[in-house]
């Protein structure tokens, strides 16, 4: 029994919800096999080496493999996948990205966004934006799972001593090409590692008053993320959006601020350990779940607060 | 070009589900039932394809029990030209849907297959993979824009910290994002012309496909709930509990 896990890294390092998916592997499949498939990607495979827990790393080194077209990853990962009795990636969107391409040539079905490995095939997953908690059992030769990063605590990036084996690169499928990639640069934290995260919903009015987050999030050296209704209204990049349909955060401090608390919103964060909610709406759903709640106007608190933080 | 549109019907996304006493799953007896709000941008997207001029047929493909026909005939208002269900009481899970398509593919021979990146009930986000896979067509995920040029598929993906754009060959699979579009209302008007549409019933036996369940549910069951939290009276109360009770910051 061995388990298989598909790296998401940037050919220089291993992306963080990588190693929380390398500890999930190593619950359900024992010894835990890391597969990297990138262009120039020999510090990334060093770096997946010295993980605790990692027994061997397997390079795929070639150019179809630069920019993590899925026909390819995954094609890489089909062809030795069949010696595993897991395969597994983290649920992030590279890892939704190849991740059901595996399970389908394996005719293996696939478990999605697991939070716990209760048996080698028996997982918990939730469903309806987690309302509610499945414990679900894969009966395929092959259980192909993907993690939620939030729910696994992440591997040591140290300590571990695993060797490296080289696989033959498979072709280029020919069907999809990378064209270009346009990444917001900044120097906040990633969103779903981050410890703290401030998050603006609707209420912030306008994508210029968005701005006035900014502030509070250097104090607290936060990520910084929005609502969907936010992100609908065009106030924030779809890539902070938290909640079911966006990305699922647990950090030690979350801050919701002008965020009704939609179902799918509580979806994305309410495993946070620490909530706080400000809006102005007493009756909102938000403060259901807020560990501490301030009925305020926000534009006149969130200075106030930024003030407060010194 | 024609378009083939898998659409699922779901608990609205306004209700809160209740998990059924006996663990057995979630209470779906009366509660609103929805198309899911990614499948609805799907249609949007082919149904704008074929008002630009690009496609020529935009088919609409459920797959479950009889009452899908609602969900068929919403698909056929916004835009569809004619719909396919694929009838079963039956269980179907993510592989056994993707199955059940590229079955349809190799039948209908689209030049592309938009379908949302997940649905609201088991929240899998796999059906669209696997069916680009299972016919070994090329996918973009996460869509946020399509642009068909020159036999080819250009999409923009919404991915980390960002967007990347892909160059397809078609056919391809392209699974939506909340971005691509603002589905449009359904008009009266355009309910009554899409009951006389077509809507053809089929059986998963027809197209020689086992659908059967492979991941076992054993025991569904309410989320650990959050013990209700407290209202501070202004900033400075808050400061002070988050540095001296929870200790936070």
């Amino acid at each position: 029994m061995a388990a298989l896990v598909i790296a998401e890294h940037d050919n220089a390092h291993i992306r963080g919800a990588t190693l929380n998916t390398i500890t999930a592997a190593g619950r359900a499949g024992g010894e835990v096999h890391v597969l990297i498939a990138g262009q120039n990607c020999n510090a990334a495979a060093q770096a997946a080496a010295k993980i605790k827990g990692v027994a061997k790393v397997l390079v795929a080194d070639a150019a179809q493999f630069a920019d993590g077209l899925a026909e390819n990853v995954a094609a890489q990962a089909l062809a030795v996948a069949r010696s595993y009795s897991h395969v597994f990636a983290p649920a992030t969107s590279y890892g939704k990205n190849i991740l059901p391409r595996v399970a389908a040539k394996l005719d293996c079905a696939q478990v999605s966004d697991i939070i716990s490995v209760e048996a080698p095939d028996t997982f918990t997953r939730p469903i309806y934006a987690g309302n509610a908690i499945a414990l679900v059992q894969a009966t395929d030769a092959i259980k192909v799972v993907s993690a939620r990063p939030t729910n696994f605590d992440a591997a040591p990036a140290e300590g571990g001593s695993a060797s490296i084996e080289t696989l033959t690169p498979v072709g280029d499928s020919g069907l999809s090409r990378f064209v270009a990639r346009e990444i917001a640069r900044n120097d906040r934290p990633e969103l779903q590692g981050a410890k703290v995260v401030v998050s603006g919903g609707r209420g912030m009015g306008s994508a210029e008053n968005f701005k006035l987050l900014e502030p509070l999030a250097d104090k607290l050296n936060a990520a910084m993320g929005a609502s969907r209704a936010a992100v609908d209204a065009g106030y924030a990049p779809n890539d902070w959006q938290v909640g079911q349909t966006g990305k699922v955060v647990a950090p030690q401090l979350y801050i919701a601020i002008g965020i009704s608390g939609a179902i799918q919103h509580l979806a994305g964060m309410k495993d946070s350990k620490v909530i706080v909610a400000i809006n102005k709406d007493a009756e909102a759903p938000i403060f259901s779940v807020a560990d501490f709640g301030l009925v305020a106007d926000l534009f006149e608190a969130v200075p106030q607060l930024v003030k407060a933080l010194g | 070009m024609k378009i083939l549109v898998p659409v699922k019907r779901v608990v609205d996304f306004n209700v809160k589900v209740r998990v059924k006493s006996d663990g057995s799953g979630v209470d779906v007896a009366n509660v609103k039932m929805s198309m899911n709000p990614f499948d609805e941008i799907a249609i949007e997207e082919a149904t704008r394809l074929k008002e630009s001029g690009v496609a020529t047929e935009v088919i609409a493909v459920s797959c479950g029990v009889t009452q899908c026909q609602e969900t068929l005939r919403t698909a056929m208002a916004i835009g569809a030209d004619r719909g396919i269900l694929v009838e079963t009481n039956d269980e179907l899970q993510p592989l056994a849907v993707a199955k059940l398509l590229a079955a349809l593919v190799a039948r209908e021979k689209p030049a592309l297959v938009i379908l949302g990146k997940q649905a609201i009930d088991d929240d899998a986000n796999q059906t669209g993979q696997m069916l680009a896979a299972l016919t070994d067509m090329p996918q973009a995920t996460f869509a946020s824009k399509v642009k068909i040029a020159d036999g080819r598929a250009e999409v923009t993906r919404e991915v980390d910290g960002g967007f990347e754009t892909l160059s397809l060959a078609l056919p391809a699979v392209i699974t939506t994002d909340l971005r691509l579009n603002e589905p449009r209302y359904v008009t009266l008007p355009n309910i009554m012309k899409a009951k006389k549409k077509t809507l053809e019933t089929i059986k998963p036996s027809d197209l020689g496909v086992d659908a059967s369940p492979r991941v076992k549910t054993i025991k569904v069951s309410e989320p650990p709930a959050r013990k209700s939290g407290i209202k501070v009276p202004d900033v400075a109360a808050l400061v002070a509990k988050l540095k001296n009770e929870a200790k936070v910051i």
